[in-house]
């Protein structure tokens, strides 16, 4: 079998590492979305966190 | 500390899949017979291996859940599960990319080694609804540990099944029965397997630290709300680690 020439087996290698890369793109995007919820929330109690502070200093 | 460590890790994945890449299309020579498309075979196998050595991570992770019944073990097999399952993923489409300019076909139904690892990718595909399907979750991650450990046996045994088989239309590696590696390619392939080894890790660490600091999160608005009590547990496939104790 003779080797396929590089304008025939380009594309199919070039598809099959954009596949890979693509993939673990989408994974790292997921988990950034995740990451920047938990920002979210930690900023949330931080601010809640703030408001009880503030409030039992008022009380005294 | 935890996200210093995993910073570091990143890098040096990072670092490895590039130095990877470069050799893979700079250093190591064309095959013989399959030229250029033989490139493919860099990510397809090194992902596969992984992918399979994954699932049976998985496996070992339930045991020590099953012996220990502590849940962070069922956390750690769950998460070893979902990155294989993704990289399972890229293994069936890379490979049929390779098969489509090899054989002409995108799946080759009578190649022991396709079918064998998309019935191993099927039995997996059945995790989370099985997860899904259990409420209670002690009694989830029970069921999970029980699946996980059966179908971490039948991963080695399927791929021995397909070592013994007699068709040589799939290239082997590993071995000397045929497609043996010349020098530039052993060294290139070996690097590839531990990147992508490494990207595994570093993916499981990165998902198991996001779930760390979900619990740490949880935690501490119980904490400044005043609520002593657990939180009422929401329906869902994805075990969640309990207490601010080490997820690692």
């Amino acid at each position: 079998m003779p080797a396929l020439p590089l304008h025939t087996a380009g594309p199919y290698v070039a598809a099959a590492y954009i596949v890979f890369v693509a993939l673990i793109l989408l994974y790292v995007a997921i988990m950034a979305g995740r990451l920047s919820r938990i920002e979210r929330e930690l900023g949330e109690l931080t601010e809640l966190a703030a408001r009880g502070e503030r409030e039992e200093q008022d009380d005294r | 500390m935890h996200g210093r460590r995993l910073r570091g890790l990143a890098l040096t994945t990072a670092l490895a899949l590039a130095l990877t890449l470069a050799l893979v299309f700079f250093w190591a020579p064309n095959d013989q017979y399959l030229g250029f498309l033989q490139k493919i075979f860099y990510v397809h196998v090194p992902l596969a291996i992984v992918t399979l050595c994954g699932f049976i991570a998985g496996g070992v992770m339930a045991i020590q859940h099953l012996r220990t019944r502590d849940p962070r073990w069922d956390v750690r097999s769950y998460v070893a599960i979902h990155i294989s399952l993704i990289f399972g993923v890229g293994v069936l489409i890379t490979g049929s990319i390779w098969a489509k300019g090899a054989w002409g076909h995108w799946w080759v139904w009578d190649e022991p080694t396709l079918v064998s690892f998309l019935l191993v990718m099927l039995l997996y595909a059945t995790y989370m609804p099985l997860r899904f399907a259990i409420e209670d979750p002690e009694r989830q991650a029970r069921a999970a540990s029980v699946f996980a450990i059966t179908a971490g046996i039948f991963v080695p045994i399927n791929f021995a099944i397909v070592r013994l088989a007699s068709s040589y239309v799939h290239p082997r590696t590993l071995s000397n029965i045929s497609g043996n590696l010349p020098g530039r390619m052993q060294v290139v392939f070996y690097l590839a397997m531990a990147s992508i080894a490494l990207l595994w890790i570093t993916l499981w660490r990165y998902e198991m630290t996001s779930k760390h600091a979900t619990a740490q999160l949880r935690t501490l608005r119980r904490l400044l709300a005043g609520d002593d009590d657990e939180p009422a547990v929401r329906r869902s496939a994805a075990p969640s680690v309990s207490g601010v104790g080490g997820a690692r």
